[in-house]
């Protein structure tokens, strides 16, 4: 955009401020910016940078005890300025702004719609909140809506709930509703980090055409660099609540002006490229052996109990892990590739197949008919590491019970000797060596993933299986967590597999790639040859969905 | 829908069976058999005792073969309406019961009724406005009703309107309504005894359901779907009651399976303080003089009527969710 064009909203030294504690946090601070009519806006920041926060100030819709403490949000309308922040977040008049003047979708897609309502209540309930029209009308345009959202068959959609769709299909039915009173301004708070790469890609299209027809402002909140240089005209980068830079998308990724933007926008670069890898042997070793692994869950149990059909979380895999060697999987949601990590360690029973895994000892076990006494044994070599620190920790133990768990039941240490291994292990990973004895909650996500890892590598494992281990981390702790894994594995010599639904992460830190659909392994083989000339049609989809931090990339960019 | 109402009649049949074995099993539990204590009772009141009419009723009821020919002779007489003889009230069981169970029935359901439409509305207020004055004060009382006893309340109850307001309570009907015909006059009159049973087994409850719609509708109120609505621009007390307190209501309507046992239950200690004529008191007398075609018609109906509580509220769980509807 380069013509100047009037500012439909103005933000004048936002504050907003929770009261937690007797303390106050400023989650916003005298934050100022103005949103143009038909442009994009993308807000970018790392989690806790108060993105979200602003977003729903402009809405009066923060959360208490959250409070908007000072400043203006000027709303143009054609009598002058409305200050949104004055009228409070009750009563007729801000009511009338939301959703008629500013919409909002969220992040959630899956939670953001009524679970006992039919699409069709929500969407011509909105209708009906704001114009007098008759529920026939109102019912034409809301099918009219899921039509322009791309939902197919869209009368029938309106009778349906939204349990009874996918979750791409949920946020354009989001989508649908927010547009359904022809909104001067869409707010869209990470509309697509819950979604898959592929649906993610339809939906950025998406809300990009519907904002070219419309003339629509769009203020986009994200925390992906991908997806700002896919979609944005102008970037604001925030950090702990106030803005550290704002430009043109084309100057934020080529001139970054601030150390922060260049740091953030490092990290994802970083990303981009194959990490340093070990050179691998000419003979390879294995240390686990998959072959025609199969998981079939029972569907529909008839009234004698006979399975009608089968769901195939995993159908037929067979692939091998050699020794040092880091395997990703990448996959879409559905794709059974946490279900396979899972039935490795036996969380699953498999239904077919073998698992040949070579002890430390040399000798061969098939992990799939282990009973439960010998897998015990094997919980000593191969461990886990999940994807949510947050919830992966159980909050009611320390730091040293949580990490020398693993030690209490896999060997006969002493106390004093699993104080020492805690100690080192805190110390290996990055962390303090006195912490043993503080809880989970006093530590950030990039920490207790840390603490994860301490704890996985506490009984000297031969193989992780890591699930998914930074995709809740913010992209500065993604490659330092990364890096972390790959010192750990070149000191101990251990075998990864690495469970993945992001391309970028994968192709920074494996060695091969198993590419999974639907249960069946689609590609595989060496990670440079997938990402660089991938041979399936499903791997080619899923590697140019991903969004990537080149805004020059774009099909609308300037020469 | 109709489909997943008959799954569930389907699947009451069998507990049903259940219940009625073991309704029969307390049939059997004291030693003899019916017919000789029938016998030496008469035979105690200087009656002539009938051999031929013991013996057709001996040859009735089966007794004296195996048990389970019994039960199928007892089974059988109750599909077709016949519960058997009480002895104690020389009378059938089928006219004795009736009566005492469609009052047990009323004042459960009335309490119900009552329990729900206090608690819905100071559930959703307390939730809304948590750590309000209001709140607190339903809390304080939630927690001090659901510790009190119910026949400490209703002897309590008893004490207040006797010697204070000189009102006697007992009972469902004052003594010239008992046996009058149905009137406007003998509703009020039923309504006018019925608030101390329906208050006494009612307040518990009402606590209870306070609590699980307060948490409930706290779990509910910060979902993203409310926040969502609300950024529709909708107005916020008809947000909260067709949004949140419309999915919190789903554990609230689902209580009715286990109110609906404790209800009656905890009717046979009230009725018997407050000497009501509903099916508890009786089904205790049988139970102490060994009526044992009494009782176990008493356990068997008393089972039923859980079981169609159950039911219910499984049908208005369908209706109210879609989910349970449509999977």
């Amino acid at each position: 955009m380069t013509e100047i064009q009037a500012p439909i909203l103005k933000v004048r030294n936002l504050t907003v401020d929770f009261p937690i504690h007797k303390q106050v946090v400023h989650a916003v601070k005298d934050f100022s910016f103005e949103l143009n009519r038909g442009e994009t806006l993308c807000v970018v920041g790392e989690s806790g940078s108060g993105k979200s926060v602003t977003a729903r100030a402009i809405l009066q819709l923060v959360a208490a005890p959250g409070e908007i403490t000072n400043g203006q949000i000027l709303l143009s309308t054609e009598t002058g300025e409305t200050d949104i922040v004055a009228l409070g977040n009750r009563g007729e008049a801000i009511r009338k702004i939301r959703g008629r003047r500013i919409a909002m979708i969220f992040q959630e897609p899956m939670t953001s719609l009524s679970p006992v309502h039919t699409i069709g209540h929500q969407i011509i309930e909105a209708i009906r909140l704001h114009e007098t029209i008759s529920k026939e009308d109102a019912r034409k345009r809301a099918a009219a809506l899921l039509d322009r959202v791309r939902i197919p068959n869209p009368d029938a959609a309106l009778d349906r709930y939204s349990f009874e769709f996918s979750g791409g299909m949920r946020q354009r039915a989001m989508i649908a509703m927010a547009l359904s009173c022809n909104p001067e301004i869409l707010i869209a708070d990470e509309p697509t980090t819950a979604l898959d790469v592929t649906t993610q890609a339809e939906i950025l299209s998406l809300i990009r055409e519907l904002q070219r027809d419309r003339g629509m402002a769009v203020l986009f909140i994200t925390h992906d660099m991908g997806v700002v240089a896919q979609i944005a005209d102008r970037v604001m980068v925030m950090f702990r609540g106030e803005k550290v830079e704002e430009a043109g998308v084309f100057d934020l990724f080529e001139n970054p002006q601030q150390p922060y933007t260049r740091a953030l926008l490092g990290s994802v670069l970083k990303l981009e490229t194959p990490g340093p890898r070990p050179t691998r042997p000419v003979s390879e070793q294995p240390i686990a052996q998959i072959k025609d692994l199969s998981l079939h869950f029972p569907l529909n149990l008839g009234i004698l109990g006979k399975p009608a059909a089968y769901l195939k979380a995993i159908d037929g895999v067979s692939f091998t892990i050699n020794q040092g060697e880091t395997v990703g999987v990448v996959g879409e949601s559905g794709s059974g590739k946490t279900t396979l990590g899972r039935t490795l360690l036996r969380v699953y029973n498999p239904t077919a197949g073998q698992v040949n895994y070579w002890q430390g000892d040399g000798s061969e076990v098939d992990i799939a008919n282990l009973s439960r006494r010998q897998m015990k044994s094997l919980y000593g070599e191969v461990r886990m590491i999940f994807q949510d620190p947050h919830s992966s920790l159980n909050p009611r133990m320390t730091i040293y019970q949580i990490i020398s768990e693993p030690l209490r039941t896999n060997t006969d240490m002493s106390e004093r000797q699993m104080l020492n291994r805690v100690e080192d292990l805190l110390t290996r990973v990055g962390l303090p060596a006195d912490i043993g004895d503080r809880y989970p909650h006093a530590f950030s996500g990039g920490q207790r993933q840390r603490i994860s890892i301490a704890r996985a590598i506490a009984v000297r494992p031969r193989l992780i299986i890591a699930d998914e281990p930074t995709s809740a981390l913010d992209v500065s702790l993604r490659h330092q967590v990364l890096d972390l894994m790959r010192d750990l594995q070149s000191e101990f010599g251990l075998s990864y597999l690495f469970i993945s639904h992001d391309i970028s992460v994968i192709r920074y830190f494996c060695d091969r790639v198993v590419v999974m659909k639907n249960g069946k392994i689609v590609e595989i083989g060496d990670v440079a040859q997938i990402c660089e000339n991938p041979q399936h049609d499903y791997t080619k989809t899923l590697i140019s969905a991903v969004p990537r931090p080149n805004p020059r990339l774009r099909a609308d960019a300037p020469a | 829908m109709l489909i997943y109402i008959l799954k569930r009649m389907l699947g009451m049949i069998p507990a049903m069976i259940a219940i009625s074995i073991l309704a029969f099993t307390v049939i059997q539990l004291p030693p003899g058999d019916y017919v000789s204590t029938y016998a030496a009772q008469l035979a105690q009141s200087g009656e002539t005792v009938d051999s031929d009419m013991l013996n057709s009723l001996r040859d009735r009821y089966g007794l004296g073969e195996n048990v389970v020919v019994q039960y199928f002779k007892w089974i059988g007489g109750v599909v077709q309406g016949d519960f058997g003889q009480s002895f104690e009230w020389n009378q059938p069981v089928t006219e004795l019961v009736w009566g005492r169970m469609a009052m047990t029935a009323l004042i459960s359901f009335v309490t119900l009724i009552v329990m729900w439409s206090f608690s819905l509305p100071i559930g959703v207020y307390s939730a809304v406005r948590q750590y309000s004055a209001v709140d607190y004060i339903a809390t304080a009382f939630a927690f001090l009703a659901m510790a009190t006893p119910n026949f400490l309340l209703a002897i309590l109850l008893l004490y207040v309107s006797t010697m204070w307001f000189g009102v006697s309570v007992g009972g469902l009907f004052s003594p010239e309504f008992v046996n009058a015909g149905f009137s406007l006059a003998k509703v009020w009159d039923f309504i006018t005894h019925a608030w101390i049973p329906v208050f006494v087994l009612g307040t518990a409850g009402t606590a209870s359901l306070i609590r699980i719609m307060r948490a409930n509708l706290l779990d509910e109120l910060h979902k993203p779907y409310v926040e969502a609505a609300r950024s529709k621009g909708m107005p916020e007390t008809r947000l909260i009651l067709t949004y949140p307190v419309r999915v919190a209501l789903n554990p609230f309507i689902s209580t009715v399976g286990w109110v609906l046992p404790a209800l009656i239950s905890g009717e046979l200690i009230v009725s018997t303080v407050l000497n009501l004529p509903t099916a508890g008191p009786l089904l205790l007398q049988a139970l102490k003089s060994q009526d044992m075609y009494l009782a176990g018609a008493f356990i068997l109906l008393n089972g039923g009527l859980v079981l169609i509580g159950t039911l219910i509220s499984d049908i208005l769980l369908a209706i109210s969710d879609p989910r349970i509807r449509l999977s």
